[in-house]
């Protein structure tokens, strides 16, 4: 009697066959390929690749330019991080006060930079920060500040990049924190009221710590999203001017398809792997620590 | 019954017809179709002259794909890695041996000799000459390019000067004059970093090598380079030549117009965007010249710049495609190509026909393609091209010294030409095995 | 009076926001509809002089973005139709029906999350370029055919499908892929609604991709199309604008009109979390 093949094998088989195969098989292939010196030699012939094992890894460690695209991308991430969370956070906290009407309206308004796409806004804030003919130095010569080459000064490429994608993203964890602001209970800002808290107290002893696993989540998919800073660089600077907006994306983009030195590429792509997977576990070890262990809210 | 029969053996001879008929037109007809990838205005501009080349010859079809000069070369690798390359394409010269390298073009000597229209003699020899790789043919130069001064006559004259330079002396001269008349928000020459062409064709007059033992090592640090590398960085250091990004390219027509810089080292496709785009204010305001030398005795030389049409050795329709090539060489349409784009022709009938070589733009092109050099050809060039603008920009912005940039970027190429001298060792080796 | 005060700072701030929000994307319009050069001009200007339309039919006729709409279209459409089949299945598997090792496949899937997609490109490209898919549509819509966002949706809310329901169906003798068809489906129509707004957004958005496969002009996505754009039209803004409101437009429309759901998704996604 042969045994019936649970019918949940075939639910999950198709899905997790195209994940398998389309996903974890290039995952693992690219690992072995950063041990590789797989480039364009080898695309003509077979026989002109060579193992390497780490020189590919050994050689990052040494290439001034991979530690230019980590520190471009580290300064990316420690800035629009905290940015874009912070303005969603406080965008979320005025949208959910009680007083304010036209509520999706607003929510629909700052969302709209969410859905739209990406290249198309980098093309347009390319313009927007020409710096004749942009509307922001514009803006800003009417209050008396002088032109900033902001694609073009090796000092401001980045804050401009840093802007647009604050700009971009602020709506999406917006939309969280609102869901998370209504999920506390008002039973306890009322209590608080009758304690004779005020709003800022309210605010630090009740809205913040209600929203810390919130937080932790928006923060977590924030920065990985943020280390993965591709496509801004690619169409507004190109990784300039003098490489201050290389990303490692962008890099390993570069390496990869455009001079075709893949064993490197991926290596690169690997390294930034680990750099996630390490913030990510990081971050998992806080959360379980804490507001729920430290005692502060009720489980 | 019998009306059944008849329908029966009606359709059975519609059939018959049918088959036949579709099977004659498949053996008459069978159109090819060509996929042609061209860069730039080019691309835009050849579907004209093609249109022609259609009706000429009814079998054969001809796909323009534009594609922009700044996703080209990856564009090229992806889709010969994809198994996707276009049958016929555009591609610049300096990057033909990275091509052969792939074994992705098709050696021309054969069809060259054999054609009715193609003569080897009517090309630039020094251009022809990119195209030859360990002695094979392997693109049929198209339009030619190399850089020379464009330049404000009016400003070189308000300077007092009424010759356009003929020695780095002059030409610094030159500058120093204009800038000194301009004011502060003025400079003398426009030098995109991201170009690659004006440090190496300074180095080049200068005679320098740049790099050594076959082209397997770096030789950036040589007198010869580092005397051209210092006066290309102090045409920045001495304000002569702004540090703006490649992203305000948009303006370049309108600050050339309003004196933002009066000398710009640039190509041919210029003569017709300069006349199209800058205001009618400027006409005979500007004009070319060959490239100044370093001193008196040496003619200024410059790139061996241009494009050439390759075939993909991979291609099934390859006689097609070479049909198309050439079309696009007879002396006839390079000059019609030239009116179209700009952009010079390779032959010299063409300019003969065409009287280019007293053009008033075009003259200067015409004395300068003379003395044209090639940049060394190797499949990495690409790569180190970009090294030494990169290794420009950091010296040009002060985050190093010319001796440092120099030393990392010796270092750099050395790295980048690891894998050719492996190659070339694993030739050696197996050349020596033999007995 | 104070809170007639807090009212109004509330409000002024959010208007102020709102009007920061909207700016750029309001000037991209703006800009389309300029005659050509105005949008360079000094001081620049916020609306045209005069509203020119000459823009958008260049790109429909010299530049055939319809095409390029078209192609996009087609894309989204496939992958988020496929990826609905395959994810839905696989999320109702994994909240409902029992298999050997069901939970700590789950928990390796999560893990997936982790991985950045790049990491996988490089040889994903040769994987593809071995099946002929490079250059083709298929090569698109191949590795969108199920995600692990999409499982994951899908098991958050059919785990609040009523086992009681399911079993019942099953006494009667329903099969488990009419169970599913007949009963699953249409009670997790709003996750799906939802599903689906991710993924046709984010197959439209989607740009590195398509960028290293379709190597074909034919074949471009507006995204590709417009970033090829701005390579080559550097000094032609006014169609640079008009081509972003082109690629913009569908997606804001689709957005706006089905906001709910979305906005849904995303809040279920994140505070099972």
């Amino acid at each position: 009697m042969t045994a019936r093949i649970n019918p949940a094998f075939w639910f999950v088989a198709p899905a997790l066959s195209v994940i398998a195969v389309f996903f974890v098989v290039p995952v693992a292939a690219s690992v072995l390929l950063s041990l590789t010196d797989f480039d364009v030699y080898a695309v003509a012939s077979r026989t002109n690749l060579r193992f390497v094992g780490a020189d590919n890894y050994l050689r990052l460690v040494h290439e001034p330019l991979f530690w230019v695209a980590f520190r471009n991308t580290l300064y990316f991430v420690l800035v629009a991080g905290p940015l874009s969370v912070g303005v969603s956070l406080a965008v979320a906290v005025l949208l959910s006060a009680r007083l304010v009407r036209f509520q999706s309206v607003f929510r629909t308004i700052f969302f709209l930079p969410v859905v739209a796409t990406l290249v198309a806004i980098a093309v347009v804030w390319r313009y927007i920060y020409h710096p004749r003919f942009g509307l922001l130095n514009y803006g800003l010569s009417l209050v008396g500040v002088g032109p900033i080459d902001w694609l073009g000064d090796p000092r401001w490429a980045m804050p401009a990049i840093i802007l647009m994608a604050v700009w971009k993203n602020f709506g999406f964890n917006m939309v969280i924190f609102v869901a998370g602001l209504q999920s506390i209970p008002d039973r306890l800002y009322e209590a608080a009221s009758i304690d004779g808290a005020h709003s800022w107290a309210q605010f630090r002893s009740i809205t913040l710590p209600m929203l810390a696993p919130t937080f932790v989540f928006v923060a977590l998919i924030t920065m990985i999203g943020y280390f993965q800073l591709f496509a801004e660089p690619y169409v507004m600077t190109q990784g300039g001017p003098a490489h201050s907006t290389l990303s490692i994306v962008l890099l390993m983009y570069q390496e990869g398809f455009r001079w075709w030195n893949m064993g490197y590429a991926a290596a690169v792509a690997f390294v930034l792997f680990a750099v996630i997977l390490a913030l990510t576990l990081v971050t998992m070890r806080l959360r379980r620590r804490g507001p729920v262990a430290a005692g502060v809210v009720p489980r | 019954m019998t009306s059944a029969h008849h329908l029966t053996a009606t359709l059975r001879a519609a059939l018959l017809l049918m088959v036949v008929g579709v099977g004659c037109r498949a053996r008459s007809e069978a159109p090819v179709a060509i996929e042609f990838w061209a860069m730039g205005s080019e691309g835009e501009r050849v579907q004209r002259l093609l249109a022609e080349f259609e009706r000429q010859t009814p079998g054969v079809r001809v796909h323009v794909q534009q594609i922009p000069w700044s996703a080209a070369h990856e564009k090229l690798l992806t889709a010969y890695v994809g198994d996707a390359m276009p049958d016929l394409f555009q591609v610049g010269n300096t990057w033909i041996p990275e091509f052969v390298a792939l074994n992705a073009v098709e050696p021309l000597d054969e069809r060259m000799a054999h054609s009715f229209v193609l003569q080897k003699e009517d090309y630039f020899p020094g251009i022809l000459d990119t195209n030859v790789i360990g002695g094979a043919l392997y693109g049929v130069p198209w339009y030619v390019d190399t850089r020379v001064l464009f330049y404000r006559t009016d400003l070189l004259q308000e300077a007092g000067i009424r010759l356009p330079p003929a020695t780095w002396d002059a030409w610094l001269d030159a500058m120093l004059r204009i800038k000194a008349g301009g004011g502060r928000d003025a400079y003398a020459i426009l030098l995109p970093m991201t170009e690659w062409q004006p440090p190496v064709i300074l180095a080049l007059q200068r005679g320098a090598r740049l790099l050594r033992d076959d082209d397997q090592y770096g030789n950036f640090r040589s007198p010869e380079f580092r005397g051209a590398f210092q006066f290309y960085l102090d045409l920045f250091h001495h304000d002569l030549a702004p540090r703006d990004a490649d992203a305000q390219v948009a303006n370049l027509y309108q600050d050339f117009a309003n004196g933002y810089f009066a000398f710009y080292i640039t190509g041919p496709w210029n003569i017709g965007e300069f006349q199209q785009r800058l205001p009618a204010a400027m006409t005979g305001k500007w004009a070319t010249a060959p490239m100044p030398a370093p001193d008196a005795t040496h003619s200024g030389i410059s790139t061996a710049g241009g494009a050439s049409l390759a075939l993909c050795r991979g291609s099934r329709h390859r006689d097609a495609a070479w049909q198309v090539i050439e079309f696009l060489s007879t002396p006839a349409r390079q000059s019609e190509f030239y009116r179209l784009t700009g952009d010079l022709p390779s032959r010299k009938t063409a300019w003969m026909q065409q009287d280019l070589m007293h053009d008033r733009y075009a003259q200067a092109f015409w004395q300068q393609l003379q003395h044209v050099q090639a940049t060394p050809k190797i499949p990495e060039w690409e790569r180190i091209a970009d090294k030494i603008t990169q290794y420009a920009e950091a010296a040009i912005r002060g985050r190093m010294d010319t001796d440092a940039a120099l030393t990392a970027l010796d270092a750099d190429v050395d790295q980048v030409l690891e894998k050719r001298r492996w190659l070339l060792r694993r030739g050696a080796d197996a050349e020596r095995a033999r007995p | 009076m104070k809170r007639a005060i807090r009212t109004a700072l509330v409000y002024a701030v959010l208007g102020g926001a709102a009007a920061v929000t909207l700016l750029p994307l309001l000037w991209m319009v703006s800009a389309s509809l300029m005659p050509t050069g105005e949008a360079t001009a000094l001081p620049p200007r916020l609306l045209p002089s005069a509203i020119t339309f000459e823009h958008y039919r260049a790109l429909f006729t010299r530049l055939s973005l319809a095409r390029y709409a078209a192609n996009s279209a087609l894309l989204a459409t496939a992958v988020t139709l496929i990826s609905l089949l395959l994810n839905s299945m696989a999320g109702y598997a994994f909240a409902k029906l029992r298999f050997r090792g069901r939970d700590r496949l789950f928990q390796v899937l999560l893990a997936a999350l982790v991985i950045p997609g790049q990491v996988a490109m490089l040889p994903l490209f040769l994987m593809l370029k071995e099946m002929g898919a490079i250059n083709t549509y298929w090569g698109v819509i191949i590795p969108g055919m199920a995600s692990v966002f999409g499982i994951f949706l899908m098991r958050q809310y059919a785990l609040s499908i009523p086992d009681s329901l399911l079993d019942a169906a099953r006494i009667d003798g329903a099969g488990e892929l009419r169970i599913y068809w007949s009963l699953v489906l249409p009670a997790c129509t709003p996750i799906l609604v939802t599903l689906a707004i991710f993924t046709f957004m984010g197959t439209w958005n989607d740009f590195l991709w398509p960028l290293i496969v379709l190597t074909d002009d034919r074949l471009y996505t507006l995204p590709v199309a417009v970033a090829n754009l701005a390579g080559e039209h550097v000094q032609d803004i006014e169609l640079m604008m008009a081509g972003a409101v082109l690629t913009v437009l569908p997606v804001v429309v689709l957005f706006m009109a089905l906001q709910r759901y979305y906005i849904a998704g995303i809040m279920s996604g994140s505070l099972k979390e």
